[in-house]
């Protein structure tokens, strides 16, 4: 009776999982995704991504609440460690009871999908401003190391900002990068990369910036506590005002570092990178 | 001079500004510019300086050179210290540049007076027209208004400007005679009028005209200093109130004043910034705002000042007991809003929660109220958290304690746990 349902990892994946579940009339013990968790005690069904059956799922979550929708949306793109489990349960309860539960936050199934996506969305909001990009001939390169997903959403709020400017943005956690270029972003895995070093312009607005930092700051005031809890030190990695002095030093001058096999700097794309597999969910 | 050392100058000049904030911008992305403004209500914080106060703009003066004399001021005509001053193009280079980056949010302009008013504002117009129409900026921009400025001049920077704002710096005319002599009351208070009036007649515009131009449309605030003169908490709290009702303000800033120089009339240079008094009126503020509490509610003739141990709210809760217990499950919003724990948005969960079915103390944790402080205030289908007993004493230990570990290091040496009520 027990039954691990084993999909491809996509959020249409993970619907379809829900739409098997209803076929087969039974409620899955866990999931599993990619490589790992294939042997266990229990039986396991490989569930094939069908993006009709995930649009059916979907559309039957949106016509009973739009909230929710959005809730399983943005709920795949957490850090929740049983995500797709929370996830299963929120959408068998609105199936069961309809949308009345969802007015009361302290319900047992809403309430740790609806925290993880705060904390999504409180590291979205965080990372609006922490991102740090670098002028790289020309291009805006960053990266950011996030505990959820947050490209998809994050994404929206610099393609709008920086409509203009040819840009990517790096996630380090999840190998995955956004690229814009104006009227198109995309978002695509992305297995390694490596900021190259700055030229002079860079350098020198990086040292103004650090120097801005450091001269805004009142020593009478001083509050190490405060600032770490406004800004915890997760996020100090990949800013530029936290960095040692190779940082500020650029590329042309003798004592430049270049280490062996020089940093792959990513090529500006003139247009998009070719269509490879498409990052899971993106584009949301 | 090179910019690096021009931007350490007049960044280190520019620093006791409080208001450092990108709210209530409402630009949108559009065609050829560059820039938007956060659509977050909050704003957005780009970084935290090593104070721990948030970092959202490019704050800086223009120049630091000032004909003014005021005495709490590290500008003042009088004092020893490196002037410099940008040129309206270096600067606009540098807001691109840093915006470009992500670094800021945008600019905050604000300048000494050089020459005279109106020549500094011209500078300030000239530098923002400059971001907006050569390098199509439409990101956030702050600028000060300097009293004493022309009507005119004032106009055409808030058709520049997101935000203008005139600092009243200090909380009484006694206070302005003897520490800034340059400035009057009245100087201060007719750009604030001007700057509310036309903001208010541009948004009727906008109702009639989509394409109206917006001038200042994320309003207008202002800053007091706090501990340079003898003002006390309630006339702080109540010019504040008067502020928010009679000129609109949106924010009212408050500065603990840092002393920077030596002065018969001014705290001594060994003194400490007020900071725990700072964050009390900040509570307060908060209050004002959006918990619908006056300041006469929180202080009056007797008591002027803030008490240090607890916050404003549950030293309200404190004095009228017989409000409480509150019943979450049928008590209005704005009676949630007064028990201490409960902030805006935990109160308008308890509504939309208690749609659904009774309420029990262990879904309020969930709801997001703070327990700590609540569980004394307030019951759930008429039972309060288990095993719970206290009496006034031990209730004023209890809240005492919940706070403690929230407040600046240096104060909360200050606090006893053992002073006895009402002191």
């Amino acid at each position: 009776m027990d039954v691990i349902y084993h999909y491809d990892g996509s959020f249409d994946g993970f619907l379809s999982c829900v739409f098997d579940s209803y076929v087969y009339k039974e409620i899955p013990a866990g999931f599993s995704s990619g490589e790992d968790g294939v042997f266990t005690l229990f039986d396991s069904r490989t569930v094939l991504t069908v993006p009709d059956h995930a649009a059916r799922v979907l559309r039957k979550v949106t016509a009973l609440s739009p909230e929710a929708a959005l809730l399983l949306r943005r709920g795949f793109l957490t850090c929740l460690p049983d995500k797709e489990p929370c996830l299963f349960r929120l959408v068998s309860k609105l199936l069961r009871e309809g949308p009345g539960f969802l007015r009361n936050r302290s319900d047992e199934t809403l309430f740790p999908v609806v925290k993880a996506v705060q904390h999504l969305h409180g590291e979205v909001h965080l990372l609006k401003g922490f991102v740090r990009f670098s002028d790289l001939g020309g291009v805006l390169g960053g990266e950011i190391e996030p505990k959820n997903r947050v490209l998809p959403v994050l994404g929206g709020h610099f393609t709008a900002r920086f409509h203009n400017e040819r840009f990517f943005l790096y996630d380090r956690t999840h190998k995955e990068a956004l690229f814009h270029v104006p009227g198109q972003s995309v978002i695509r895995p992305l297995a390694d990369f490596q900021m190259a070093p700055p030229d002079e312009t860079e350098a020198h607005y990086r040292l103004l910036w650090k120097c801005f930092y450091d001269t805004i700051a009142i020593k009478e005031r001083e509050n190490p506590r405060l600032r770490m809890s406004n800004m915890p030190k997760r996020y100090w990695n990949t800013m530029t005002e936290f960095q040692g002095e190779d940082w500020f030093r650029p590329q042309s001058s003798p004592e430049a570092v270049s280490g062996p096999g020089a940093p792959a700097g990513i090529s500006a794309p003139e247009t998009l990178p070719p269509r490879g597999p498409s990052a899971p969910a993106s584009g949301l | 001079m090179d910019v690096l050392e021009k931007l350490t100058i007049l960044t280190d000049a520019a620093k006791y500004d409080a208001a450092c904030t990108s709210s209530g911008g409402t630009r949108t992305a559009k065609k050829g510019y560059i820039g938007n403004t956060s659509t977050a209500s909050a704003g957005c914080c780009h970084t935290f300086s090593a104070d721990g106060r948030c970092v959202t703009l490019l704050k800086v003066l223009l120049t630091n050179r000032c004909v003014y004399d005021c005495k709490y001021c590290v500008n003042r005509r009088s004092n020893e210290t490196r002037r410099a001053a940008f040129t309206p193009e270096e600067l606009a280079d540098l807001t691109i540049q840093f915006y470009r980056r992500n670094y800021i949010e945008g600019l905050f302009l604000s300048s000494g007076v050089f020459r005279s008013p109106d020549y500094t504002t011209e500078l300030m117009i000239r530098t923002l027209a400059l971001l907006r129409e050569e390098y199509r900026f439409n990101g956030y921009i702050h600028a000060k208004a300097i009293p004493g400025t022309s009507p005119e001049l004032v106009e055409r920077l808030g058709f520049l400007a997101d935000r203008l704002s005139v600092n009243i710096e200090l909380p009484s005319e006694a206070g302005l005679k003897s520490l800034a002599p340059d400035k009057t009351k009245g100087a201060i208070l007719t750009p604030m009028r001007q700057i509310q009036t036309r903001g208010q007649q541009s948004r009727e515009e906008l109702i009639k005209y989509r394409h109206a131009p917006r001038f200042a449309p994320a309003g207008q605030s202002t800053q007091l200093i706090v501990g340079a003169t003898r003002d006390t908490d309630f006339h702080i709290l109540r010019l504040t109130q008067g502020l928010y009702d009679r000129y609109r303000l949106k924010r009212v800033f408050y500065s603990a004043y840092v002393p920077v120089v030596e002065h018969a009339l001014l705290p001594a240079k060994d003194v400490k910034p007020p900071l725990l008094r700072e964050h009390r009126l900040y509570q307060a503020d908060w209050l004002l705002r959006f918990y619908g509490f006056r300041a006469e509610e929180l202080l009056d003739e007797g008591n002027q000042d803030f008490d240090t141990r607890v916050d404003p709210k549950c030293s309200w809760a404190l004095a009228h007991l017989d409000f409480f217990p509150v019943e979450v499950n049928s008590a209005a919003y704005e009676t949630l809003l007064r028990i201490p724990g409960v902030g805006v948005t935990s109160a308008r969960r308890i509504l939309s929660a208690r749609r659904v079915g009774p309420l029990h103390i262990d879904n309020l944790k969930k709801l997001g109220v703070v327990m700590k402080r609540a569980q004394y205030f307030l019951t759930a289908s008429g039972k309060m958290a288990e095993g719970l007993r206290f009496t006034p004493d031990s209730l004023l230990r209890g809240l005492i304690a919940a706070e403690r570990p929230l407040l600046p290091q240096q104060e909360a040496v200050q606090l006893s746990l053992f002073d006895p009520a009402g002191t």
